[in-house]
């Protein structure tokens, strides 16, 4: 019965080609090092799926998002458990990210022909940054807004055009209710939907081009 | 491979990632839902007994105004909702509360000495001191509130009753 579903859904969709040409693929001899980039991979997706659940009851506006975060940690079922997932997790993929960077650093694998993997690689690491950067902001305690005040200010002592990218991280002279609501709309849409398509990117790089194999004695 | 009892390197990784999968699946799924219809569990029950004041105050066959507020927690928003009625008391035992409130839109009645009965400021309604319909709009009698005396007091039991009908 089951197997007859899958053979009328196969045929038409072809999974045993999507599977042998998407993850049967040879690898060479690695280590736990070369999980990384997979691990990266599922806390961006748990990151997403308990960012989604946050959003149910987290309200971008100066006047409530301490309150709604309040809520979800004592008010809402599991919600601490969600929320410390969210948390954590956004800590741990910066540096699951940044190690998973070094090892294909220290293996030398932005060499020849996966040039293009590493570039896609740098700019994933500054989105997983950015994502940390305007995450910091949204419960809109103390510590995030002057944070916030903190770090848009670096972003203005640039020579010249400082002033400006000033204002534009804060949507005005201060941080306020314009800078809460841009961090947010940047942290569960812009800066997802670039990650998401660059890691498309890194993901087909990888699957056209193999994994870099480590040198052994016959090399 | 299928006469053997062992299993291979890849089928048992296979087996380990799906059953892994499954119970964080599981670790994971049934919180979410308690966490997504958290609210719809929390029933929470407004009824109330609201202290109007010593009977006495109250004089007899001529309806006295009274106002109190509720306050409303939904999540993380409180809202403070302000209420208001008329008690006519007849005798001791035979006290009615009625709501404010017109059962054409909701805006507060007033009591009109001259006119004898509650006259609403938005549609020209009027109700006679009971709370029934004289004129307007208005497709039912005013609400009112289950009363008791206790110690000399007065309370109305919060919410009010609709009419029925
Ligand atoms: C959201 C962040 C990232 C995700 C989800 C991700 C995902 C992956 C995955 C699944 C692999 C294959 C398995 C592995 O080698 O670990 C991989 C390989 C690779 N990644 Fe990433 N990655 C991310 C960030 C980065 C960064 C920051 C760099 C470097 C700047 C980078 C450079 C590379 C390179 C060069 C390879 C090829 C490794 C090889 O062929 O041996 N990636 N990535
Ligand atoms: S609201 Fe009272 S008459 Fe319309």
């Amino acid at each position: 019965m089951f197997k007859k579903i899958y053979a009328w859904l196969d045929e038409r969709l072809g999974f045993d080609d999507l599977y042998k040409g998407l993850l049967d693929r040879p690898e060479p001899h690695g280590n736990w090092w070369n999980t990384l980039g997979s691990a990266s991979l599922f806390l961006f997706i748990m990151q997403g799926a308990t960012g989604i659940f946050l959003t149910v009851y987290y309200t971008p506006s100066p006047d409530h998002a301490y309150d709604s975060i309040q809520y979800i940690m004592d008010g809402v079922a599991f919600g601490w458990l969600i929320r410390g997932i969210h948390h954590w997790g956004a800590s741990l993929m910066v540096l699951v990210v940044f190690i998973h960077m070094l090892r294909t650093f220290f293996s030398a694998s932005y060499k020849y022909p996966r040039e293009l993997t590493w570039i896609v690689g740098s700019l994933l690491f500054l989105l997983t940054l950015g994502m940390g950067f305007t995450g910091y902001l949204l419960p809109f305690n103390q510590r995030a807004y002057w944070a916030t005040v903190v770090a848009t200010n670096i972003g203005g002592v640039v020579p010249g055009v400082g002033p400006f990218i000033l204002r534009a991280m804060r949507g005005g002279t201060d941080v306020s209710a314009l800078t809460l609501s841009r961090f947010f709309s940047a942290h569960i849409w812009m800066l997802p939907a670039a990650l998401a398509a660059l890691i498309g990117a890194h993901l087909y790089l990888i699957m056209r081009l193999g994994e870099s194999a480590y040198p052994d004695a016959d090399d | 491979m299928a006469s053997s009892h062992r299993i291979s390197r890849r089928d048992f990784a296979k087996f380990v990632t799906a059953a892994l999968s499954t119970v964080m699946g599981a670790a994971m799924g049934i919180p979410v839902i308690g966490y997504l219809i958290d609210p719809a569990l929390k029933v929470q029950s407004s009824e109330a007994w609201i202290p109007l004041g010593p009977l006495e105050s109250f004089p007899k066959d001529s309806p006295k105004s009274f106002s109190f507020t509720r306050s409303n927690i939904n999540g993380w928003e409180k809202t403070v909702n302000s209420y208001g009625g008329f008690v006519i008391k007849k005798s001791d035992s035979d006290i009615l509360a009625l709501s404010n409130r017109c059962t054409h839109l909701s805006c507060s009645v007033n009591w009109s000495e001259e006119e004898n009965a509650y006259t609403c400021p938005c549609h020209e309604a009027s109700f006679d001191m009971e709370g029934g319909v004289l004129d307007g709009p208005p497709p039912h009698a005013l609400d009112h509130f289950e009363t008791k005396v206790e110690e000399g007091a007065l309370f109305i039991l919060f919410p009010a009753i609709p009419h029925e009908g």
